[in-house]
């Protein structure tokens, strides 16, 4: 059987990391969760995430992450749409993502500069005759932002799924009396639902838990579940608690896996 | 399908691509400002660049963010395609499953996630917060990535190939260095690109698992930003747009490379 065990040897370093860094770390942080402030084994945490503070943070963290990846995901549909109809739809595609190589920290030190009290925006709105506002560390500017370094990552799978459709289905459509409204809502979507998902996968998990977007735009005004794991783990040094909702957090991402899921497999 | 782009579309497109790209021009345009802030352009001036060059300390976190970078890139491009080509060879749909689900669970999980999770590891484990704690967890979550980019390709080949190989009397060895791995190479520069970039690009988890002496970009841009604005910022990004189109060019030879019909290929 020595053939056997030099085709599993190359696996070696492979199932080394998957137990070093996918399973263990999950135990690790399932088994910090039973533990309370002074160190003692206890359930105190998941009792006081069920109180109404964390139960309320979970909410509107929950409300957040829906409005940014409903807002992204009805700006980045018809850009998607569109693009598939433009000459160079890859390159322009490339064009779309470019952004979403720069660092995150950047872009929202951009609007630091941007949505400040003398800034650009404001500059603007003097302009038109609205008068300065108070934009930074608003819900708004939180939402904005987040949008905006979202939209790169719902336009691509959007962008892939109405690539690969069939312009056929289309002409039949059209030949079978359906309308343009018709054909995207009975065609067009049905068929690019997967892309859809798999965008809406991309925006959501990760909204839960941006927290250097809360930090830096938001200005503590909006916490959500990233922000409370952050905050338990650098500031407060409660693990156990930080532990117990990053927990949480997991459980709500296979949820959402699993209620978004593909049957196909791959990017 | 009908090719046409209405007025309002292009305008609705040309808004889309303005909104992506003003932040990061406003970012540049700034950085050129004598003024000190970004809301007034007072005059053109390279001070802020040669403040940036001027301070080793920063110079140096980009050098430290560079060598974990490419360190973190080639190992996990070792790793991952040890992985993949494990993946590919398991015999039962069901393994290949179930390594695959585990493979994507980095991918999907929030960065805080990873972070805090790889926090407790390192603590549990009594390595040090620093230089290896950060490479090693940039390690671990480039993996799946490369994973994801050189599997498509594994299950492009041939399998006629390697009986060809075989046939022609390669040994395992050759059969791997000679025909399966100048197959998918193109596979494994995407996946060392990716890695490279994710690692570049990543703050929340090297947030996490960065002590007081050690620090990324990311993270300096970060403490930056959180004290306020200052133009050296700015300089920054603008030499980090820089780098990030040339990084981008790159990626797009190297993918149009990819493109182009390799022999035994199946389409």
């Amino acid at each position: 059987m020595e053939n056997k065990v030099t085709r599993q040897l190359y696996m070696v370093p492979y199932v080394l990391w998957i137990v070093l860094f996918v399973i263990a770390p999950i135990l690790l942080v399932l088994y910090y969760s039973f533990f309370n402030i002074e160190g003692q084994l206890s359930l105190d945490n998941y009792q006081k995430f069920f109180t109404p503070v964390y139960l309320k943070m979970t909410l509107s963290s929950f409300w957040y992450a829906f409005l940014i990846t409903a807002i992204t995901l009805l700006v980045a549909y018809p850009t998607a749409y569109l693009l598939t109809k433009t000459k160079h739809k890859h390159l322009w595609l490339l064009l779309i993502i470019v952004p979403s190589w720069i660092n995150l920290l950047l872009k929202a030190y951009a609007f630091l500069g941007i949505f400040g009290t003398f800034g650009a925006a404001n500059q603007f709105l003097e302009l038109i005759g609205i008068g300065t506002q108070q934009i930074l560390f608003t819900d708004f500017s939180f939402i904005f932002v987040s949008v905006y370094i979202f939209i790169p990552f719902m336009i691509l799978p959007i962008f892939n799924s109405l690539n690969q459709l069939n312009p056929t289905l289309l002409d039949a459509a059209n030949d079978l009396g359906a309308s343009k409204w018709m054909t995207f809502k009975r065609v067009i979507f049905p068929l690019t639902i997967d892309g859809v998902k798999s965008g809406c996968q991309v925006v959501f998990i990760p909204a839960l838990s941006l927290f250097m977007l809360t930090r830096l735009i938001a200005g503590n005004r909006v916490i959500t579940l990233g922000t409370a794991i952050e905050q338990h783990f650098l500031v407060t040094q409660d693990w156990g608690m930080g532990s117990t909702i990053a927990v949480f957090l997991i459980i709500f991402m296979f949820l959402i896996m699993f209620l978004t899921g593909t049957k196909k497999r791959g990017v | 399908m009908d090719r046409k782009i209405t007025p309002v579309s292009k305008i609705f497109l040309v808004i889309i691509f303005f909104i992506l790209y003003a932040p990061i021009f406003f970012l540049i345009f700034y950085s050129f400002n004598s003024g000190g802030n970004m809301n007034n352009f007072e005059g053109f001036t390279f001070d802020w660049y040669k403040e940036l060059f001027q301070d080793t300390r920063l110079l140096i976190i980009v050098l430290n963010t560079l060598v974990v970078a490419l360190l973190a890139a080639l190992f996990s491009t070792i790793i991952g395609v040890m992985g993949a080509l494990g993946i590919h060879a398991a015999r039962r749909r069901q393994t290949k499953n179930t390594l695959l689900s585990i493979n994507n669970v980095l991918i999907v999980s929030p960065d805080v996630i990873i972070g805090a999770s790889f926090l407790v590891l390192f603590t549990m484990a009594g390595i040090k917060l620093g230089f290896y704690s950060v490479l090693l967890s940039h390690i671990a979550f480039c993996v799946p990535i490369v994973v994801l980019m050189v599997l498509p390709k594994l299950s492009e080949m041939s399998p006629t190939l390697l009986d060809a190989a075989r046939d022609l009397g390669a040994s395992r060895l050759d059969v791997i260095t000679k025909v399966v791995l100048p197959y998918i190479t193109p596979g494994i520069f995407a996946g060392f690109f990716m890695a490279l970039t994710f690692s570049l690009d990543d703050f929340a988890v090297t947030f996490f698992v960065t002590g007081n002496g050690f620090s990324t970009l990311s993270v300096e841009i970060y403490s930056l930003a959180r004290r306020g604005i200052s133009l050296n910022i700015n300089a920054l990004s603008t030499l980090l747009f820089l780098f990030t189109l040339i990084l981008v060019v790159i990626y797009y030879f190297i993918n149009q490379r990819q493109q182009k019909p390799v022999l035994g290929g199946r389409k």
